[in-house]
């Protein structure tokens, strides 16, 4: 297991472990890249919160900063540390325990009415 | 190591082999028990196989092990990734025939797979290059 797969994980449930870094993200996902200005006028967190929110995610990766109009610096979301997570999550979604349980009273039916 | 990169689970059912083999690779089968909208298999290795679920989510699946009826195999989308991922998942079936039955084995592995860098870059330039081109449409638009 390479330790950078824990270490992308571990900032993107960080990430997403604060109400305000998620409503950023939110915001960045519905509606494209932005900048801290527009966000700070598209939600209820100050210019201040919003830059400082802002840079945790650009260090965790799971946000770019790129030129935008008049010079402006626009964040764009990263999604390849979110779909790493994902996987994480995949896991534990996967619910085989339910899926024998429904073979396993399929074969039952199957075998009480064996041409049913 | 918190991330599971293998799942497994072993049940004990009271059915033939021959009988929990059906069950699990053929289409009607499928669709009794595991993708409870339909299910289509093409039984050979390197076959597509695919699963619709309750839920509307459509599976593709290929065949990658047939040893009938005690171990069968097959590669799957690792759920929620975007469809063009290469990422899979490895599935395997492994029965064992017991006095009462059979032992069912499933293993599932390889969710802890890191996107290949030649993926990654390819996946990157895409998104870059999506957005340069609406830059570029937007120039255009504003320079007419």
């Amino acid at each position: 297991m390479p330790a950078d797969f824990e270490a992308i994980a571990e900032q993107v449930f960080i990430a997403l472990g604060d109400p305000n870094r998620r409503v950023i993200l939110a915001e960045l996902a519905a509606g494209g890249p932005a900048t801290a200005t527009d966000l700070a006028t598209r939600l209820p967190i100050t210019r201040q919160g919003i830059a400082k929110h802002l840079a945790t995610l650009e260090l965790a990766g799971l946000v770019v900063a790129e030129p935008g109009e008049r010079r402006r610096v626009r964040y764009r979301l990263q999604s390849a540390p979110m779909q790493l997570a994902q996987q994480f999550l995949a896991a534990l979604a996967r619910d085989w325990d339910s899926q024998l349980d429904a073979l396993s009273a399929h074969l039952d039916r199957k075998a009480r009415r064996p041409h049913g | 190591m918190g991330f599971p990169n293998r799942i497994e689970r072993t049940v004990e059912l009271a059915h033939a082999p021959q009988q929990v083999w059906a069950a699990l690779t053929t289409a009607e089968g499928l669709a009794a028990w595991f993708g409870n909208k339909g299910a289509t298999i093409d039984l050979r290795t390197g076959g597509d196989a695919s699963l619709d679920f309750d839920n509307g989510v459509h599976t593709n699946m290929r065949v990658e092990r047939i040893e009938e009826p005690t171990v069968f195999g097959f590669t799957w989308q690792i759920y929620g990734l975007p469809a063009d991922d290469p990422r899979r998942t490895y599935v395997e079936f492994t029965l064992e025939p017991t006095p009462a039955g059979t032992r069912l084995t499933v293993v599932e592995t390889g969710f802890a797979q890191l996107p290949d860098d030649a993926h990654k870059t390819a996946f990157d330039g895409n998104v870059n290059g999506w957005a340069q081109k609406l830059d570029e449409l937007r120039d255009y638009l504003d320079a007419r």
